[in-house]
């Protein structure tokens, strides 16, 4: 399989990554280092990991063939990893047990983590309830507010929600703010970042962690048709930590390509999108720990973003995944919302399988390729999320008026309570 | 002169040096001017000139919305330097540019510090850019004759203070405690010990900083360092009380 830690250099992948940190986490980051390092050098490590997500989590999730869209497009044939179908609803908790399990070696007792869609800091929450830690969540303002029901099932789990109102009151302000609640609390906690972003070794144990999805599929792939490649392998990118699980178990096939999907939100023309590596719209520089593509102004400051989905709006990218563009092993697309949407409904409509916001950028990438290809190729796309639990979203992206109907009726009835 | 020897010249007349802060564009372009002005009426020696950038992620809740605040104004980079020029052709206290890596790069390690040298500025603070990444600042800053300043922090190993130590030049910025700014450090014999393990690791001038506020916290320094950092308690007396306590606040730490 394709080495993450072969293509590693003291922190880099190529120009991208390393550790800009304040000096105050050196110490900390070097130990977090050195007992990620020994974790994965140590085979009863991951057998321990794959057992827990075994019987935890529903792994090994299956492939499943969309039989009925790949009809309808009449070109490739459509396979799903179904990542949907994991504990919490998303891949997110293979990245978290895996930090979970690195915790009780560490010997840390406390869960910091930043969430943005609220997946992460559900997942985190999870772990926290399961391994008996204490956690603390910290989530922008405006997220909260468009993400209450994860906030709720976080609070259920016994996490403290702490609302970050800095900045523009979105992920990235959570990340700061994560941050510096861990300068001051390394001691007892582990700060649980939830992509593979950040500052070295977290892109790299993120995606170690993640290539779970990748090892399990090309397995599998390898049953279902020996000696054959996917035709392209496609994920979408937010942080890119589910992109990264795929994408490990099939980067070392020369014939497949490698596919991301970016938020084209409402076109990459202005700036309402999350467009990073498509179409060259980011540029590079520093911030949140490391070096990557980020979209930001002339002066280095961070832009706002858009997407439908709240999990993909982040400013920056896996350093791995900008790596992986520039030696132009990795493919950028970026659909556009209302492509998503349309997506999304026809893989509810003729599949009966509902996938996240997120997940659906992989789907609208998918479904403008297969037409182009012959009814012999083959598509691998992640389904990293599932999209029931995002109901309030998708119900307002989907602009269904019963649904709007039944929420003013269910507010009225409690206001009459009060 | 260089800056240590600038450092050691101020410090025959006093026994503790004062650095004070400002955010560029905090409250305004103006305050600032008129912060700057009282900062120089107080007899401070060195000030700090933060440029405000979207992700201070090693700020404090204070400092944090005072740089959002800053660009929501519309403060530019350029801003930032016109300020620092200004101050420097009007005041004898030595300008430190303080600010994050990205700021940097983004209009060129090189050109950045060539403008820095340019506007008076004597050196750099950027706390998250530790002295083994490898962008081109550490070359730059010395091309241009600007000091870079190491932290050192309360979770550092002895080796790792003495790897700081021999990157340092100019002075060394040493964390009173964990945590980011503007929280209160209690000065008692856990500093002291701080202190005297950052001492261990460098023979140049030492600036504490993290939670200064009062006369008493400066007292405590005498003898152990030779700068003492308010940043947090200035703003704040600023935002709460007004231009005349952050000035009487000044007074009573200089």
């Amino acid at each position: 399989m394709w080495d993450i830690f072969a293509i590693e250099k003291n922190g880099y992948y190529g120009r991208y990554g390393g550790a800009y940190i304040p000096e105050i986490l050196h110490t900390t980051i070097e130990e977090l280092k050195s007992a990620f390092d020994q974790a994965r050098r140590d085979p009863e490590f991951w057998h321990a990991y794959e057992t827990l997500m075994g019987s935890y989590s529903c792994r090994p999730t299956p492939i499943t063939h969309l039989e009925n869209i790949s009809r309808d497009l009449g070109g490739a044939q459509i396979y799903l990893k179904r990542e949907d179908l994991n504990q919490t609803g998303a891949h997110k908790a293979n990245n978290v047990f895996g930090q979970g399990l690195l915790m009780q070696r560490m010997g840390k007792n406390r869960v910091i983590a930043e969430t943005g869609a609220g997946q992460h800091g559900v997942a985190s929450a999870t772990m926290a309830a399961r391994m008996g830690f204490k956690c603390t969540i910290y989530m922008g303002a405006d997220d909260v507010r468009r993400q209450r029901p994860n906030v709720f099932w976080m609070q259920q789990l016994g996490a403290e929600v702490i609302t970050v109102e800095d900045g523009t009151r979105t992920l990235k302000d959570a990340i700061n703010a994560a941050m510096r609640d861990w300068v001051g609390s390394m001691d007892h906690s582990h700060y649980v970042l939830g992509t593979a972003c950040g500052p070295h070794p977290y892109p790299q144990m993120v995606s170690y962690f993640q290539s779970i999805i990748g090892k399990e599929a090309r397995k599998q792939w390898e049953t279902m048709f020996p000696g054959e490649q996917p035709t392209a392998v496609i994920a979408c990118v937010g942080g890119g930590s589910n992109a990264m699980g795929l994408f490990q178990g099939f980067l070392d096939c020369d014939a497949c390509k490698i596919i991301g999907a970016e938020a084209g939100g409402r076109g990459l023309e202005g700036h309402a999108h999350a467009a990073r590596l498509a179409q060259h719209r980011g540029t590079e520089g520093i911030a949140h720990g490391y070096r990557t593509y980020f979209l930001q102004d002339e002066d280095g400051q961070m832009r706002d973003t858009h997407s439908v989905a709240a999990g993909l709006d982040y400013v920056g990218v896996s350093p791995i995944l900008s790596y992986l563009s520039d030696i132009g092993r990795l493919q950028s697309e970026a659909p556009t919302d209302v492509e998503v949407i349309a997506a999304l409904k026809k893989t509810i409509q003729r599949e009966g399988i509902i996938p996240a916001l997120e997940s659906s950028h992989a789907l609208a990438a998918a479904y403008r390729l297969a037409p182009t290809l012959p009814t012999s190729a083959r598509l691998l796309v992640s389904l990293s999320g599932r999209g029931d639990k995002d109901i309030f979203t998708i119900a307002d992206a989907l602009h269904d008026p019963a649904w709007e109907d039944f929420i003013t009726e269910t507010a009225e009835r409690y206001k009459k309570k009060r | 002169m260089n800056l240590e020897q600038h450092i050691r010249e101020r410090l025959k007349k006093k026994p503790v040096l004062v650095m004070s802060h400002l955010i560029c564009g905090y409250p305004s372009l103006d305050d600032n001017r008129q912060m700057l002005q009282i900062m120089h009426d107080a007899g401070v020696d060195l000030v700090e000139f933060q440029f405000p950038f979207s992700e201070p992620s090693a700020d404090g809740p204070v400092f944090t919305r005072a740089n959002q605040k800053a660009l929501d104004a519309g403060t530019r980079v350029a801003d930032c330097f016109e300020l620092m020029a200004w101050a420097s052709s009007k005041f004898s206290f030595m300008p430190v540019m303080m600010g994050y890596t990205n700021t940097v790069i983004q209009y060129g390690e090189d050109a950045f510090c060539q403008k820095i040298a340019a506007c008076g500025g004597r050196a750099l603070i950027i706390p998250d850019h530790p002295p083994e990444e490898d962008t081109q600042l550490l070359a730059a800053a010395k091309a241009h004759g600007l000091c870079v300043i190491m932290l050192m922090t309360p979770t550092n190993t002895d080796e790792r203070l003495h790897t700081l130590g021999t990157k340092a030049s100019g002075f060394v910025y040493g964390v009173a405690r964990r945590g980011v700014t503007g929280a209160k450090t209690a000065f008692d014999t856990g500093v002291a010990t701080c202190i005297d393990r950052y001492r261990h690791a460098t023979s140049l001038p030492l600036a504490i900083g993290f939670g200064i506020s009062s006369s008493d916290d400066v007292a405590f320094l005498k003898g152990r360092a030779e700068i003492a950092v308010v940043g947090t308690a200035f703003l704040t007396a600023w935002e709460t009380s007004g231009p005349d306590a952050a000035k009487q606040l000044l007074a009573a730490l200089t």
